[in-house]
């Protein structure tokens, strides 16, 4: 990879850092939520490069937001950073635990038990009525952060901020991760598993040892949507979220590790505005754009800016 | 030359980005007209938020929005008997944003501040998911804007907290209970077991749990006879219908709504669990019109208020009902009475904060003269008694199915009894499950 292609985040990091202070409050807080998920959308893509596709990353999502919550209530955290270590530290356990099972199976059996996985975790959320407040939700007040308490007109400023540092360590060690054997070696499970197993590699361990960094930025991105929207709910563990992350997934494409972002991105903002100007149709037209990507831009929104990159190198 | 060509394309990214944050400044850039302030404006713009789609759309949601619709159509008109007979609010006429409810509390979150700080409305009625109200109630506060909620049932919103940008114009979900619970005991004094088939989540929770709760506060001896949670969406329960079947208790407790009730009335009917217990729906009033001639008598019937079927006869409501069923060919049924309120209320609101201070109000004028009004609606007068003034009490009326009325396609409901705000509502400052649990506490029932 080129000075440039290494330059792109660093750009990107310092326009988004701008962007914060520069767009109205409603944009910033839509921006956060994008980031967020796009972290979650990172981790269903670094599972997808192997070959294997989640429909229960809700799970993370959701196990650490609440995780998150719990703290909030009962021991009254109030550290944005300390909520986030947690929540990722939830979700770790969470990945380490259902990745024993999970890293056995492939393909839709890969699909539909880590699908089973998320729906068992939205059960609980539903019936742990006394403790969950069941489909109410909790609700998580403006944290601190760094020890400072954010106004509350620069709350929201202030969340967005930590969202896009967790994004920028989220990227730079994702980056790491490709460039390192491990990443290699689950591109090569995809082309061959059975190829890698004789060489010599383990191919359990290393989708196992995926799976739970996978987890760790599924929680990430679970801790960032509860900071920002200061509400959690069960719908955070259905699989109709899980499903939107996939669907983000398709719609940014799976190569490098900007698409996820830019893919999330662009999926909140359309949403936004198709829920402005067509408040009646608007999943009809997120359908049409699913589709219109799929048969004219297979690779993801992001294939073709991969493609322009690729030329100036 | 390679050199330059790799420089020359970053300066055309760059410059690519700066364009696409300048896009982004644009469109995001405020837009529409401007807030309430002294000056008189030009329109009221309300965003509506219901659900536009889902499984609550059919039931609720847009018999909510179709309500909006016709209400604001009168008033901008100056079609509306007195004392809304004032074009628009205070001759200013109401614009309308309709927003889905529809994608979750973050997606409702991110709507709502679109609302307050893209689209600048002047306020926004919405929320029938209680965990959107609960979402979305700090978030009001904390942009100091204006929210009036109509149609969610959780206690929490003003039990837990208090605001002073949020309103809410109906009775929580305690009333519905307490008055079936009231209700069974006035026509079975002599009841003696009960059971419950409820949805498994926050509402059905809380609904069962209150009715229960109140039947045994009121009559200690009644036994419980099974407590059934089916899932929410759950659509098939022959296993609980078998189940209250073996039990017998007099009384079978429902607090299922829209597509729920009906799969559950229709699929007891050939097993006759309404011979054998009577049948409490405390949304009911949502599935008469639909079922028609499926519905079966001997069934109690709440609405959720003196709503739908319910509803008074007073000539607010007869002309309510009259514009509503001319333009939608339906009468309008609870969730439609909702959000009459919410919009009653919030004229009323404005035209009296206009009235106090002489010119147009500011919001702070508008909230100040919010709290603690009572205004009329086809309901009859509702009072904004609780939470400090912003949320509302009102009666519940129950009825039980008779006779089928060829005229109006639905089961006429006799033997009403309407139970006074003061009866089925915790006082001031008290929650809602102390007030249950003490006995009912400065209750006054007729």
């Amino acid at each position: 990879m080129n000075g440039l292609g290494r330059a792109l985040p660093a750009v990107l990091l310092l326009v988004f850092a701008v962007l914060g202070s520069v767009l109205p409050g409603w944009l910033v807080f839509v921006l956060t939520l994008a980031l967020a998920k796009g972290l979650v959308v990172l981790a269903v893509v670094v599972l997808m490069r192997a070959g294997l596709v989640s429909f229960g990353h809700g799970l993370f999502f959701a196990g650490a937001a609440y995780a998150a919550g719990f703290a909030t209530r009962a021991w009254e955290v109030k550290e944005a950073l300390l909520l986030i270590l947690l929540g990722v530290a939830v979700a770790v356990a969470l990945g380490a635990v259902f990745g024993l099972l999970a890293a056995r199976y492939r393909e839709i059996f890969f699909a539909m038990l880590s699908l089973a996985f998320s729906m068992v975790l939205y059960g609980v959320l539903i019936k742990a009525y006394t403790l969950t407040g069941g489909s109410d939700g909790l609700r998580i007040p403006v944290p601190t952060i760094l020890g400072v308490v954010p106004q509350l007109e620069q709350a929201r400023l202030a969340i967005y901020y930590v969202a896009l540092a967790a994004v920028a360590v989220a990227v730079a060690l994702i980056r790491r991760y490709s460039a390192a054997p491990l990443g290699y070696l689950m591109q090569a499970v995809r082309d061959n598993e059975v190829r890698v197993g004789y060489l010599g590699a383990s191919v359990n361990r290393a989708i196992y040892l995926t799976y739970v960094l996978s987890a760790a930025l599924g929680g990430l991105g679970g801790v960032l949507v509860a900071l920002n929207v200061g509400h959690i709910d069960p719908n955070l563990a259905y699989w109709t979220t899980s499903g939107e992350f996939v669907f983000i997934a398709l719609l940014g494409g799976t190569e490098g590790v900007l698409a996820p972002l830019a893919g999330a991105i662009v999926y909140e903002l359309f949403k936004s505005y198709a829920f402005k100007y067509a408040p009646y149709a608007w999943q009809m037209m997120m359908g049409g754009i699913m589709l219109a990507i799929i048969l004219f831009l297979p690779g993801g929104l992001w294939a073709p800016i991969e493609r322009a990159l690729r030329r100036t190198r | 030359m390679r050199q330059r060509n790799v420089h020359t394309s970053v300066a055309r990214r760059v410059a690519g980005i700066a364009a696409a944050a300048a896009l982004a400044v644009a469109v995001g850039a405020p837009g529409g007209t401007a807030g309430a302030g002294p000056a008189r404006p030009a329109e009221v713009k309300i965003g509506i938020v219901t659900f536009l789609s889902g499984p609550a759309a059919a039931p609720f949601g847009i018999p909510a929005r179709n309500a909006a619709e016709v209400l604001i159509d009168e008033i901008n008109a100056g079609r509306a008997p007195a004392p809304y007979n004032q074009r628009g609010i205070a001759g200013v006429p109401i614009r309308v944003v309709y927003v889905d409810e529809a994608g979750g509390a973050d997606r409702q979150v991110a709507e709502f501040r679109r609302l307050v700080l893209d689209e600048r409305v002047d306020l926004v009625i919405g929320y029938i998911s209680s965990a959107d109200c609960l979402a979305v109630a700090p978030v009001a506060e904390e942009l100091r804007a204006l929210l009036v909620m109509f149609d969610c049932g959780t206690n929490q919103i003003f039990e837990e907290r208090s605001y002073r940008y949020v309103f809410r114009t109906h009775g929580h979900q305690i009333l519905d209970n307490v008055g079936a619970a009231r209700y069974i005991l006035r026509i079975k004094p002599e009841i003696a077991s009960i059971a419950g088939i409820n949805q498994n989540y926050a509402w059905g929770q809380d609904s069962w749990r209150d009715f229960r709760d109140s039947v045994r506060r009121l009559k200690p001896d009644v036994r419980v006879m099974g407590e059934h949670f089916p899932p929410l969406f759950g659509g098939e329960y022959s296993a609980q219908i078998s189940a209250l079947l073996g039990a017998r208790p007099e009384v079978v407790h429902t607090s299922f709504w829209g597509g729920d009730l009906e799969s559950f009335l229709i699929q007891q009917l050939p097993r006759r669990l309404y011979e054998r217990s009577t049948l409490v729906l405390t949304t009911g009033d949502t599935v008469l019109p639909r079922l028609g001639r499926n519905m079966i008598p001997g069934v109690v019937v709440g609405a959720r208020g003196p709503h739908g079927a319910l509803a008074p006869n007073v000539p607010l409501n007869r002309w309510f009902r009259e514009v509503y069923a001319r333009r939608f060919n339906v009468r309008p049924v609870y969730p439609s009475y909702h959000m009459s309120q919410a919009i009653f209320g919030v004229k009323t609101a404005y035209e009296r904060a206009q009235r106090q201070v002489g010119g147009w109000p500011t919001r702070e004028q508008v909230i100040d003269a919010f709290r603690g009004i009572t205004f009329d609606t086809p309901s009859g007068p509702i009072r904004m008694a609780l939470g400090r003034g912003h949320q509302a009490i009102e009666p519940v009326a129950y009825g039980i199915t008779s006779r089928f009325n060829t005229a109006t396609g639905e089961y006429d409901l006799t033997r009403v009894v309407v139970f006074p705000a003061e009866c089925v509502n915790p006082p001031e400052g008290m929650t809602s499950a102390d007030w249950i649990a003490q006995g009912f506490p400065g209750a006054r029932c007729p």
